[in-house]
């Protein structure tokens, strides 16, 4: 077979499949859904967003043509609004909330208002946060994810003077590198991070705390530290042929994608994924739009006990992929080379019949006998995150729980240690970009209190209920 | 199907639904197109002495997505040669004899010009003439249009000049811009006006353009006032034609006009007191087609309430307008809130607490947090049934027994006199 990084499709049929699969609204379209919007008080959709913006005023400042007042209002409660504009799970938070699907079954289009106005200010680098007055104190913030732009954000807005260490060569951690490229793109990711470096964040790239620098030097540098380091690489599978050329790591995979260097992005005609999570159905679906012929999601349990949102799962089954559900893969095996991917084996699998011990989900065992074979050419695990139980080693004082999430104070994400702060992924196992942004605000407000004594609030920091 | 046709002094028209003295009745071809389309009557655009228009000439408000709810123009009366309308009146009116063909007339205060353009247009044949004293802009600057509506002497002695002149049914067009509609509409009855039609357009600047600083329409830089009219200007129109309606001094028939854009508008202007409604706004936003669903949503109203004639919903609410004084002060009801249907907006809610009496709280209910009404503070004021975005959700409850009215009047007249301390 080819090498796995040979194109399926042209440059031009990628490009196409690769096109915003939500793409702008027009000032027409925007005009009218915002126009729509009840402008509900204590609002639904506002009490679902996890940052709590407060979404009927900033549709409401689209409707009166006040774009940027509208922006204002999103980066104040959720310093990523552009990008949770695109990838938040809006069915289940705020248009599921939203009183007009209630009402018609047709919620305000509220992701997509959000993404009219954020990229009005966006791409006028029109500034509607400002960094306050310096205070004198600095924090040093591990990761330039989600949670790390945002308490980045609060704190600049506080005075501090704040830097961001970052492991990779571009900032914005899965905005950047884990986000369908369908759903948006690194330049929307750098937009934000372009925003929060203009209230004077500085961003150390290419800078790994642990090898680059130690965090015991940042321990010197700064007043506090607050850590959004999100998970490790995917969980190892731990069957036979793992290692074999053609087997990718989820993340990894999407990660090539970002680039849109196509030619470098590996595929092959027949691909199995495996897990069916919300980062599964983003491996599938832009496998798909790559060219695979035949996209398979292998999942040992069924559809009903998938952890991907519904409407992940309406797109993938939108792209044709074939659902392999209660069934496991048991070992990788060789094509003619002996060192590539050539085929899967698998085995049924079955639901035991009652919640053991009270465990969330059924457990499953293998169906004897029932083992068969797939031919494919590229095995993606998509089976989650690994916990970076080492990394948090060196951290004097964080501690763990047994699932290897930082514990915190729920209201100041302070650790076990006081001087050290931490939230997004690593605290709570892995969540969306929104939570983490949120994570990040409250952070902020507990480094602040912490060493100034003074109590701050900002906009969404609560639900108003 | 019921029947639509009208005779309005004398005036036959296949039903109530006339096109009003404005741009799209500019010409023949235009008023043909219309009588095409269904219209029953039309009142060709001013008459008078040629004049030169400006540019620009309109302007509107929007209301969210829609378009247009008001609109306003600076366009004067026709400018088009007199003869030339004249042979086109003639030739429309000729093709179509069972549709009502007025023609609106305005010239300078002088008797002997009124005279001659009555008589040049009852020349034509055309039904009746409409004395245009209602224009607000450019034209009443030299003592025309409301110059004349708004001093009711002028309007009397004008009226009467005309009725001097023509035996064609004269209706007097009277202007809003006038602090009681009353007085010009006595005043053009002595003078001898067989009939009235109302509104004219309102005073009125548009807008600004927030660029510029220029208003709207502009002309080079400048702005002038004009006459407001569009779906906006409706109650204040339903409110001048009701008042007339219910004056014993009036007493004659009324052509209503004013933000009528469908037949729930014209069967309300119809209920209050119009004979006809004259339409424009909505025929310069949608084009002469809308007259099909007049004519079709009016026909079905009159069906579904038995009714065999238009003639027999004309007026029939009049009576129920009257003055504040004659309300009952013991009508009671309160808003009731279907919680099966709530959404939990919150609307009605917070227009109460910021707007009305504070009287629908919140209410934890099988867990989620709903408004309800507290009927002992509930004024019955309808600002939260007004605000409710779902249909038959919030209801407004009658919770007296109507046995003891009582009027403002009969409380004041049951008052001792006062004493008076020789």
């Amino acid at each position: 077979m080819s090498s796995d990084t040979t194109p399926l499709l042209s440059q031009q049929e990628i490009e196409h499949n690769f096109r915003e699969i939500a793409p702008p609204l027009s000032q027409a379209e925007a005009i009218l859904e915002a126009n729509r919007c009840v402008y509900c008080y204590d609002a639904p959709c506002t009490r679902a967003c996890p940052t709590h913006i407060d979404v009927p005023s900033f549709i409401k400042k689209i409707a009166s043509g006040n774009l940027t007042g509208s922006a204002r209002v999103i980066f104040e409660a959720n310093p990523i609004g552009a990008t949770c504009a695109r990838v938040c799970p809006v069915e289940v938070l705020c248009e599921g909330a939203c009183v007009e699907k209630t009402l018609m079954a047709k919620p305000i289009e509220i992701g997509r208002l959000q993404r009219y106005a954020t990229d009005a200010v966006l791409s006028k680098q029109r500034d509607v946060l400002q960094a306050g007055a310096p205070n004198g104190k600095s924090v040093g913030i591990v990761g330039s994810g989600p949670a790390g732009l945002s308490c980045a954000t609060y704190l600049a807005r506080l005075g501090y003077a704040v830097t961001i260490y970052e492991r990779k060569s571009l900032a914005g951690g899965l905005d950047t590198y884990g986000m369908a490229e369908y759903k948006m793109s690194q330049a929307v990711s750098q937009d934000e991070v372009a925003q929060v470096a203009r209230l004077g964040v500085v961003f150390k790239t290419n800078t790994e705390v642990g090898r680059g620098v130690s965090f015991a030097e940042l321990q010197q540098t700064h007043d506090a530290i607050f850590i959004a380091v999100g998970l490790g690489a995917t969980s190892r599978l731990n069957i036979p042929g793992e290692d074999l050329a053609g087997v990718y790591d989820a993340l990894a995979f999407i990660e090539r994608i970002k680039s849109r260097d196509w030619a470098s992005v590996p595929m092959g005609r027949n691909v199995a994924i495996i897990g069916a999570g919300n980062t599964a159905i983003d491996a599938v679906t832009q496998a798909r739009r790559l060219g695979a012929e035949r996209v398979l999601m292998i999942y040992r349990r069924t559809a009903q006990e998938m952890p991907a949102y519904h409407y992940e799962y309406e797109l993938a089954k939108k792209d044709a992929v074939e659902f392999l559900w209660l069934t496991a893969p048991v070992e990788i095996l060789a094509d003619e080379t002996g060192t590539r991917v050539g085929a899967l084996r698998c085995v049924r699998m079955e639901l035991e019949p009652n919640n053991v011990g009270g465990a969330a989900r059924r457990g499953v065992r293998p169906v004897p006998g029932s083992e068969f074979v797939v031919p494919v050419d590229i095995v993606i695990k998509a089976t989650g995150q690994q916990k970076l139980r080492a990394w948090f080693e060196q951290l004097p004082g964080v501690e763990l729980d047994e699932g290897g999430r930082v514990i915190t104070d729920r209201e100041t994400m302070r650790t076990a240690n006081p001087k050290i702060f931490a939230g997004g992924d690593c605290v709570n196992g892995g969540r969306e970009a929104v939570d983490a942004a949120q994570m990040g605000k409250l952070a902020a407000q507990g480094i602040h209190e912490s060493l100034t004594g003074e109590r701050v609030e900002f906009v969404g920091a609560r639900s108003s209920v | 199907m019921a029947d639509l046709s009208i005779d309005f002094v004398g005036i036959k028209s296949p039903n109530p639904f006339w096109l009003a003295s404005a741009p799209p009745t500019n010409m023949g071809s235009m008023v043909e197109r219309a009588f095409d389309a269904g219209w029953g009557g039309a009142v060709w655009k001013t008459l008078g002495e040629p004049i030169r228009n400006v540019c620009s000439r309109l302007a509107s408000i929007d209301q969210g997505p829609q378009r247009m709810i008001g609109l306003n123009n600076i366009e004067l009366i026709t400018d088009r040669p007199l003869d030339v309308n004249l042979r086109e009146i003639r030739e429309c009116k000729r093709k179509y004899p069972k549709h009502a063909l007025i023609v609106s007339l305005m010239v300078e205060s002088k008797r002997e010009a009124w005279h001659e353009i009555a008589k040049q247009v009852e020349d034509t044949g055309a039904d009746g003439v409409e004395l245009n004293f209602g224009c607000p802009h450019g034209m009443s600057e030299r003592g025309m249009g409301a110059a004349m509506g708004q001093v009711p002497d002028y309007t009397c002695m004008v009226t009467e000049w005309v009725k001097e002149a023509t035996s064609l049914p004269v209706i007097v067009k009277l202007t809003p811009n006038v602090t009681s509609i009353n007085p010009p509409a006595r005043a053009a009855v002595r003078g001898g006006a067989d009939a009235l039609s109302l509104i004219n357009t309102i005073n009125s600047v548009m807008g600004v353009d927030l660029d510029t600083m220029i208003p709207h329409p502009n002309v080079n830089g400048l702005a002038a006032h004009g006459g407001y009219c569009g779906p906006a200007v409706k109650p204040i129109a339903l409110n001048m034609v009701s008042e007339l309606a219910r004056d014993p001094e009036v007493g004659v028939p009324i052509s209503g006009i004013g933000g009528i854009s469908t037949w729930r508008d014209a069967t309300e202007f119809l209920l209050l007191g119009a004979t006809t409604v004259q339409v424009c706004t909505a025929v310069m936003h949608y084009g002469y087609r809308i007259v099909e669903d007049l004519i079709d949503g009016l026909s079905n109203y009159l069906d579904d309430k038995g009714h065999t004639s238009v003639c027999e919903i004309i007026g029939a609410s009049t009576r129920r307008v009257t003055d504040w004084g004659n309300l009952d002060l013991n009508y009671k009801t309160v808003a009731r809130i279907d919680h099966a249907k709530c959404i939990q907006c919150n609307l009605c809610h917070i227009a109460c607490e910021d707007g009305a009496h504070q009287c629908v709280p919140f209410t934890q209910i099988d867990g989620k947090r709903y408004p309800v009404v507290d009927e002992a503070e509930c004024v019955g004021c309808n600002l939260c049934y007004l605000v409710c975005p779902v249909p038959g959700c919030i209801s407004m409850v009658r919770l007296d027994d109507g046995q003891q009215p009582l009027t403002w009047r009969q409380l004041t007249n049951r008052q001792p006199a006062p004493v008076s301390g020789d």
